[in-house]
């Protein structure tokens, strides 16, 4: 039988029962996904849930424990360099060349590749004005701040006009305005078509820039949808956060009872799940309860994920 | 092949800041040794007819250089071999980098190498030009120990990369020079001749890679290897071997590193 090529509309990446360990610690566990063509995945989840390790995997720089796993139609075991030359990856922790210029860190990447270098240096230039770096060519790389180091990463990883964008954490710790920037750049390239795979533990970082994503806890995947379905599926539409004061909140037992959907007793407040966040808190002052503030909000993947596993995403 | 010189490309390219007073110490390095040791003190050991016999004839200079043109190369592959390899795999991470790309493991380990054996070339060539102008060439085939400087090198850079690749801290990186290369530089008869050691611990010079590396090169440098090719071609086999075994050791430790992440 003759190979066919994939049809047009193939998952560019395909896991079934992917599992990644680390002598007797199962760091991924079984899982499976699909990620297709033009859309924008992510794995949301806690610091340990197993999103590098996956990452990693897609990325064809460690080989899986078991299950099986497809990038680009291809096997990363057997196809790793042919894979890598279609990828590109912005690792979580950065890995730019401090010996450097920030240009030179750009075409160097080029010519891993295998690009000319006049190619390297147009691309470069192009992606320099992308990333908003133009200024800070000839720098070297260290004095950046940690928002435009991370700009020079993504940039890095575009230099090849990759397939597939990989990107771990694209803004853990940096300041808001940073990572308002950087979404405003990834939401462009969203709108250009390319994939993007990433991974975040911001549940707002996700629902900016995930058309769909799965929730991973302890290794596994524990939901998968799109941010609205996800809150639809396990939340209600708003959520009223109540703050009592001290010692208050652990004499309330039962008291709260019936009045929303759901009533969840974190250690500084309660959160009460209903479609109607205002109106729950109405009746709690109804019921003679007396809390310090309210707060009505609509759920977010936050919500999902206390739902999903009884913990925050951050702590 | 091309792939691999896409890593050299990229270590050329960091050594372009460095390379001016790079280019310079390689040449003053050559310059203070043979000048203290080769001139200041070979007119003291040359006034001894004891010390002219041991040396057969030479005088310490042209003993001297040859022997401390394979050390030169062992201690320069002993750093590049080193603080580089652990920049690029914990420090600034840039194998990791380069291993996201069409690159792997093997490439980056011999590309690295490769570079390596590039700077050694350029350091024993400076070396031997010193050497040249001081008087301490006897023959032309001298020349030749250029490569027998890279290789004895290489016998060093290759397994000292592939533990430097085990190792997440410098630590252990003092242990190396302290009770490897100096130890070796100091007693692989490039300062004086082996028979000048106890008669007990002579043969242990043969368990020296800088021995056979230091041998050879003066041997090329004297013109005296037509007296024993069978010795010159055992120096370089064993060098060989261990560069061989050093790298196929650099394949192993790399890639399980990078893979580790
Ligand atoms: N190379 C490794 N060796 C051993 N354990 C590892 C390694 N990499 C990751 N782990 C462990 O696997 C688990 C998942 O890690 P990781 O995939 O980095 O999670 P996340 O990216 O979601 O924070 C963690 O408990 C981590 O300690
Ligand atoms: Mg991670």
């Amino acid at each position: 039988m003759p190979d066919l090529p994939p049809p047009p509309d193939a998952a560019l990446i395909r896991a079934r029962g992917l599992t990644k360990r680390f002598g007797s610690f199962t760091a991924v566990d079984a899982i499976d996904f699909d990620v297709a063509h033009g859309e924008s995945f992510g794995f949301l989840g806690p610091n340990g849930a197993g999103k590098t390790s996956t990452m990693r995997m897609i990325g064809a720089v460690s080989p899986r424990s078991d299950g099986e796993l497809s990038v680009l139609g291809l096997d990363p075991e057997l196809a790793g360099p042919s894979i890598r030359a279609r990828l590109g990856v912005a690792p979580q922790q950065d890995t730019l060349d401090t010996e450097l210029t920030v240009r030179e860190n750009l075409v160097i990447y080029g010519r891993y590749f295998g690009l000319s270098r006049a190619e390297c240096g147009r691309r470069a230039d192009a992606l320099l004005e992308f990333a908003q770096l133009t200024e800070r060519a000839g720098d070297p790389v260290e004095p950046l701040s940690g928002g435009m180091k991370r700009r020079l990463t993504i940039a890095r990883a575009l230099i090849n006009e990759p397939d597939l964008l990989l990107l771990d954490e694209p803004t853990t710790g940096l300041d808001p305005q940073a990572r308002h920037l950087l979404w405003d750049r990834l939401y462009r390239l969203k709108q250009r078509g390319v994939t993007l795979v990433l991974t975040t533990h911001y549940m707002d970082e996700a629902e900016q820039l995930c058309d769909r994503l799965v929730v991973m806890d302890k290794a596994r995947i524990v939901a998968e949808g799109s941010p609205r379905e996800l809150i639809e599926r396990y939340s209600t539409r708003e959520v009223a956060e109540l703050r009592f004061p001290a010692g208050i909140q652990d004499s309330l037992d039962g008291q709260l009872d019936g009045l929303a959907e759901r009533v969840e007793l974190l250690p500084d407040r309660v959160l009460l799940y209903a479609d109607d966040g205002e109106a729950a808190a109405v009746a709690v002052h109804q019921r003679g309860l007396r809390p310090e503030t309210v707060l009505v909000r609509r759920s977010s993947l936050e919500d999902v994920f206390l739902r999903l596993t009884g913990r925050s995403l951050i702590e | 092949m091309t792939v691999m010189s896409r890593v050299v490309e990229l270590r050329a390219m960091q050594y372009r800041r460095t390379f001016r007073a790079s280019l310079f110490s390689s040449f003053l390095n050559p310059v203070l040794f043979l000048l203290a040791m080769g001139v200041g003190l070979g007119t003291y050991v040359d006034r001894s007819g004891s010390a002219t016999q041991a040396l057969g004839g030479l005088s310490y200079l042209q003993f001297l250089a040859p022997g401390l043109l394979a050390a030169t190369a062992m201690q320069a592959a002993a750093f590049e071999s080193t603080f580089p390899i652990m920049a690029g795999l914990t420090w600034q991470k840039v194998f990791h980098a380069m291993y996201a790309t069409p690159i792997g493991p093997r490439d980056i380990v011999l590309g690295n190498l490769a570079w390596i054996a590039l700077r050694l070339t350029m350091i024993a060539a400076i070396f031997t030009i010193v050497m040249t102008l001081f008087g301490a060439a006897a023959s032309p085939l001298i020349l030749l120990a250029i490569p027998a400087a890279v290789l004895t090198g290489m016998a060093f850079a290759t397994p000292i990369a592939a533990f430097s690749a085990t190792q997440r801290t410098p630590e252990k990186f003092n242990a190396v020079f302290r009770f490897g290369i100096t130890p070796l530089f100091l007693f692989s008869g490039t300062f004086f001749p082996i028979s000048n050691l106890p008669a007990a611990i002579q043969p242990i010079a043969w368990f020296s890679p800088l021995w056979h590396g230091v041998e050879l090169s003066r041997a090329l440098a004297l013109g005296t290897i037509g007296a024993n090719p069978l010795l010159a071609i055992v120096h370089v086999v064993v060098l060989a071997a261990i560069a061989i075994g050093g790298a196929a050791w650099a394949f192993r430790t790399v890639e399980r590193r990078l893979v580790r992440g």
